[in-house]
């Protein structure tokens, strides 16, 4: 044991003695180089030529749907039930989630900064939160478990019900007619339910930071609002705003194509849609969370 | 009278060959598989116009694969398929649509869109596909509902109708475009003897009055004796018995007394008897 210790010892030494600043090159490199591992990881994991299958399949959707957008005028009542659906139905878990993560950011940031008497930066930390990356995230999260997971169940039935194989039979184009109001409402509610959550998020962080934190209402909301209102040094307009709502209607988009290209795939009964509900929903998330980082950093980089 | 051809009917002793033009659906040395597992061996018939062609066979014999690549749901492997002089498998996707505006399909469980009413999943192929104003539209749809035998079924949802009720949705449904061709999958499927005779007796009527051409997939005999003017017997992916239907119920091949069993066979071949 004392032999590996020592070994440990002299390789750490060795290595604060080495350590330099990382070349300029490496800041911009070791994001790609983290995705291609972890790319790797995941194709080695599933299988590559499933994995590669299935995403090519979502890609060509996306690309099917985005051709077709024009469409939308003769399927407007089909969106018009799908806005329903996806953003009236899920109003009331966005705000009660939403009210809560903004409390418990507040909370879990207010802890801290109180000690060091810095309350005065709970507002602008938890509006920046909110605003840049929990009210798009856990939006994104709600509509996946909700709507996406019931847009796979309800294709994947049509699916293995023979439905779209009449559609097919009928000559009706299923990817006008069932995908692109469906991908496109998720794009519009996304974004809509995103403003809803930041606000209810900053609003629910304000009553914490006054009950518990000794932060006074106005200075909380005049503090969150100041830093809502920075712009961005491209588009200028609050940053921070049109960030949070970009990734979000992104966000949407890709619920949208992952859960019905999930249910378009349904095999097999009730068992076949059961799985393409349970995927849809996952990879839905993991495909929210991998963009999120790449938007992040183009964003803000 | 023909004499039943173990592989189809034998043609050279046929009195009255339609002719080429007649021909609606030509399916020639058609082989499929699904990985290791051969569904489809050199399947080859022909349906001339106006003619109904039932095939029958057990479970898992490829009734259904071969009507779905007669439709262009499924592309053979080897051979070719001919629908209305057009080589199916070859066809591209808005030749194939614009070929399937003339064909009707029935599905098995009726295959109705759940979210939208009767009215609206028969209007739907008319919707999308002909220029049609709504108050025509409405008009067809009436006209069909009525064909089938239920006028006021229109604003129901799939899921407020049953099972019966459903099969003459999809018939409606197959017929809104006055095909040419007809594919009914099973249109008997799951339903009790009263409602499977209203349905056969439908089938039939639909055909007197359209003139159509029909391909049946169906197990049960009665449907077969109602509706059809020849039968095919499927085995393990090949025809076995190819005959006008008063013949083929009085043939002697051992795998279609098998499929029948000594009794239906006797009381079928008993019915078809002049």
């Amino acid at each position: 044991m004392s032999v590996v210790y020592s070994s440990c010892a002299s390789f750490a030494s060795a290595s604060n003695v080495s350590a330099a600043t990382p070349p300029e090159w490496w800041a911009t490199l070791w994001p790609f180089l983290f995705a291609a591992s972890i790319a790797y990881l995941v194709f080695q994991l599933a299988g590559f030529r499933d994995t590669a299958a299935a995403i090519g399949s979502r890609i060509e959707l996306a690309g099917q749907v985005m051709v077709r957008t024009h469409h939308l005028l003769k399927r407007r009542r089909w969106l018009m039930e799908q806005l329903y659906r996806g953003g009236i139905q899920n109003l009331h878990v966005v705000l009660l989630v939403g009210l809560f993560i903004g409390m418990i950011v507040c909370l879990q940031t207010g802890i801290e900064l109180s000690k060091f008497g810095q309350q005065d930066q709970i507002g602008p930390i938890v509006a920046a939160g909110m605003a840049r990356e929990m009210g798009p995230f856990i939006t994104a999260v709600i509509l996946a478990a909700t709507t996406g997971s019931a847009l796979a169940a309800e294709i994947g039935t049509m699916s293995v019900s023979d439905e779209l194989a009449a559609l097919e039979v009928m000559s009706v184009d299923r990817i006008s007619f069932l995908i692109v109001p469906r991908v496109i409402a998720l794009m519009i509610i996304c974004p809509l339910l995103t403003v809803v959550c930041d606000t209810i998020g900053i609003l629910g962080g304000g009553l914490v930071a006054t009950s518990q934190l000794n932060v006074g209402w106005a200075q909380y909301i005049e503090s969150a609002y100041e830093m809502l209102e920075s712009k961005g040094a491209v588009i200028p307009l609050p940053m921070d705003v049109y960030a949070g709502l970009l990734k979000s209607t992104v966000f949407g988009g890709l619920i949208g194509v992952v859960s019905c290209a999930s249910g378009l795939e349904a095999r097999g009964g009730a068992l076949g849609v059961g799985r393409s509900t349970s995927r849809a929903v996952r990879d839905s998330i993991i495909c929210v969370i991998i963009s999120n980082y790449f938007m992040t950093w183009a964003l803000y980089r | 009278m023909n004499p039943v051809s173990e592989t189809g009917p034998d043609r050279a002793q046929e009195p009255e060959r339609p002719g080429a033009q007649d021909i609606v659906v030509r399916v020639h040395d058609v082989h499929k598989a699904f990985g290791a597992h051969q569904v489809l061996r050199g399947i080859s018939f022909e349906v001339a116009r106006g003619r109904c062609l039932g095939l029958m066979g057990g479970s898992g014999t490829g009734k259904s694969v071969l009507l779905r690549h007669v439709i262009g749901l499924m592309r053979p492997d080897r051979g070719s398929i001919e629908v209305m002089g057009r080589d199916v498998p070859s066809l591209t996707g808005s030749e194939l649509a614009e070929m399937r505006r003339h064909m009707g399909y029935v599905f098995q469980e009726g295959a109705l869109v759940a979210w939208l009413t009767v009215a609206e999943n028969l209007a739907l192929p008319l919707k999308e596909n002909s220029d049609l104003s709504a108050s025509d539209i409405d008009e067809k749809v009436a006209e069909k509902l009525a064909l089938v035998h239920i006028p006021d079924a229109g604003r129901k949802f799939p899921s407020e109708i049953s099972g019966g009720m459903k099969k003459r949705v999809g018939i409606a449904r197959a017929l809104i475009t006055d095909p040419a061709l007809i594919l009914y999958d099973e249109p008997n499927a799951g339903l009790d003897p009263e409602i499977s005779r209203a349905i056969n007796d439908l089938m039939r009527e639909v055909s007197d009055h359209m003139g159509s051409t029909a391909l049946v997939v169906e197990h049960r005999v009665e449907c077969i004796e109602t509706v059809c003017d020849e039968v095919l017997l499927l085995d393990k992916g090949e025809v076995v018995v190819h005959a006008p239907v008063d013949e083929f119920f009085q043939s002697d091949n051992p795998r279609l007394v098998e499929f029948l069993g000594p009794d239906l066979r006797a009381r079928s071949k008993k019915r078809t008897q002049p």
